[in-house]
């Protein structure tokens, strides 16, 4: 089994230098892709079928396809690395950012080169020290070996890369309120259209994509779209980072290809249930995912599956909630974080996610009434998308909405025994 | 007599290195604030009102940033700032034993500083190492798979 993205990732506890990534092939794809018209990498990575894998699953090519070209194009352009990562029970970026920065450096040149971009950020969240230390000194080494700054490896083309440290917001993973925090400013969302990639940084035309995603270009270019396409097990190109958290028996990080099934994730690569733990349910990707369940098992976990199972792929990272730990406990700790993070720009956000996380606080107490889980799902409905200003609230509602349909009994229970079972 | 500066030349000189690569200087105002705290622990309203003279901003529009962002500390913090992860994963895994165990060692609640200022205690959502459930940061060092047995030891470690 392949794995482009994670097989030289060396495990001693010290990161890729250059000297090592340039030996396991390293810079090869940039070297290639300057020699190349940047419509055509455009195409290449189009074909390839990359969807991001930021949560939103859009077409990469696609995207980069919007930005506009030639001399009349407006300059500078930007190319802007999310690496915010502070989604629940998401984790995966972060290995891609400690342990193999130049992967992903060398992916963020040559996207900066496809959109013919001078300016490039990767917007890193503060939380993640050893991937900041680990991608200042990569900076570093690939500006001394010509990979960035004047006239990159002698074809004519300037870029400019630095890192931003973001100072603790979920917001900052939005794309739009991302630019704003690059600017300075609050991480308020933007209004859409006019898109990022015609109006983005300072008015400019931006590309913002995924840490995995751009990890991924580099081998795209070298190995082109149809090796890609055969990575994966499903429709969907490439391989995945996927995890696990919660009672599973080796929680972790795996890179298989997209479409493995939630069953082999689980008792494969997670090992099965911890002893004396059952599994109930799974958010399949971060805190914003409806939950899955047994019935879903078998259920291919790429993007287009994972939706037709009522869910979303996320960030493939799952979350496993077991028979012993409280679903409404879950549900509440995930709608407090989301009170909190919300941006208080729109009111059905601002004032129904405390709310919301209110009513969860008094079911978890025991003080809970009937009239409770109609105003719930009433939120669900108030909160979802296309009613409020940006993907925030509709992803708070996810996990409660399916939690409210798989797990009825359990809130139900909370009233009548006016206490948490699970507590008793 | 005029007030003496918070702000030293070497933090100015660093806040305007900052703007000098954006068209705008507010859109330094994120970054000075950091500068601010590297230097202060925490930012305070003098040092604000300061910061927003050198970006030509009103110090209400820097405190508008200031608070939104969680890791600016408008109030003082101690020696070491404890970050506590407090969702899904680190709440399924033990978070509330390891918060009890801290809040009962330490003798304060979230957002207090011990009488001694040695450790502020804060939460923060997840922090990406899920997996290694229930995690916490000290300063910038990431601790995980923790217990209160090995919680006693790693608190030794800041004085
Ligand atoms: C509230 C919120 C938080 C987000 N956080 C992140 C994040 O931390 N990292 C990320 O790559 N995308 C995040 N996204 C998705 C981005 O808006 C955007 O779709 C993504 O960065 C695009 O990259 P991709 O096309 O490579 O996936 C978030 C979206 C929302 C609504
Ligand atoms: S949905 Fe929430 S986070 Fe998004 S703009 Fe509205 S208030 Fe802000
Ligand atoms: S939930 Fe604590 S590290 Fe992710």
């Amino acid at each position: 089994m392949e794995r482009p993205l994670t097989q030289h990732i060396k495990n001693d506890g010290t990161w890729l230098n250059l000297k090592e990534y340039e030996k396991t092939g390293g810079y090869q794809a940039l070297r290639k892709a300057l020699s190349m018209p940047p419509e055509e990498l455009t195409t290449l990575v189009k074909d390839s079928g990359l969807k991001g894998r930021g949560g939103a699953g859009f077409s990469t090519g696609m995207k980069w396809s919007f930005v506009p070209m030639g001399r009349k194009a407006p300059t500078p352009k930007y190319f802007v690395v999310n690496g915010d990562e502070m989604e629940p029970g998401s984790f995966k970026d972060r290995l891609l950012l400690e342990e193999n920065p130049h992967q992903l450096i060398e992916g963020a040149i040559i996207g900066a080169y496809a959109i013919q971009a001078n300016f490039s950020y990767i917007f890193l969240r503060w939380a993640y020290h050893r991937a900041a230390k680990a991608i200042t000194q990569a900076l570093q080494e690939a500006v001394e070996a010509g990979y960035l700054g004047e006239n990159v490896m002698g074809s004519g083309f300037n870029l400019d890369m630095s890192l931003h440290i973001s100072v603790g917001r979920y917001m900052c993973g939005e794309e739009t309120a991302l630019l704003n925090a690059l600017e300075g400013k609050r991480a308020n969302p933007r209004a859409k259209p006019p898109f990022p990639v015609v109006s983005g940084l300072f008015g400019k035309p931006t590309v913002v994509n995924n840490v995995e995603t751009v990890s991924n270009v580099p081998h795209i270019i070298v190995n082109g779209a149809e090796w890609f396409l055969q990575l994966s097990k499903s429709e969907e190109g490439g391989t995945k980072l996927y995890g696990a958290s919660g009672r599973v028996k080796t929680p972790g990080l795996w890179e298989l290809p997209l479409g493995t099934t939630l069953r082999e994730l689980l008792e494969v690569h997670a090992g099965g249930m911890q002893d004396g733990y059952n599994f109930k349910g799974a958010l399949p990707g971060g805190g914003s995912t409806d939950f899955l369940t047994t019935e879903h098992l078998d259920v291919p976990m790429d993007f287009k599956n994972v939706e037709q199972a009522g869910s979303r792929l996320g960030t493939g990272t799952i979350t496993v909630l077991d028979d012993k730990t409280c679903p409404v406990g879950m549900v509440r700790n995930l709608e407090h974080f989301f009170a909190q993070e919300s941006c208080g720009w729109c009111t059905p956000c601002r004032e129904g996610l405390p709310w919301t996380a209110k009513i969860l606080d008094a079911l978890e107490d025991g003080r809970g009434k009937m009239e409770d889980l109609d105003i719930l799902t009433f939120q669900t409905r108030y909160m979802a998308p296309g009613n409020t200003f940006c993907a925030l609230a509709p992803g708070a509602m996810e996990p409660l909405q399916s939690a409210l349909k798989y797990f009825r009994e359990d809130f139900e229970k909370h009233i009548h025994e006016h206490t948490c079972p699970w507590k008793s | 007599m005029a007030e003496e500066n918070i702000l030293s030349e070497k933090e100015i000189t660093e806040i305007r290195e900052i703007y000098s690569h954006f068209p705008l200087k507010s859109a330094a105002c994120i970054e000075g604030l950091k500068v601010v705290q590297k230097y202060h622990r925490w930012v305070s309203d003098k040092a604000l009102k300061e910061l927003a003279a050198i970006l030509e901003m009103s110090p209400d529009a820097v405190d508008s940033v200031a608070t939104y962002y969680s890791l600016i500390f408008r109030k003082p913090v101690g020696r070491h700032v404890i970050l506590v992860c407090n969702s899904m994963s680190c709440w399924i895994m033990g978070y509330e034993e390891i918060l009890a165990f801290l809040k009962g060692k330490l003798g304060i609640e979230y957002g207090e500083t011990t009488p001694d200022d040695r450790f502020t205690l804060l939460a923060i959502p997840c922090l990406g190492t899920c997996d290694h459930a229930p995690a916490l940061i000290i300063d910038e060092d990431l601790h995980r798979d923790l217990t209160p047995n090995k919680l006693e030891e790693i608190l030794k470690k800041y004085e």
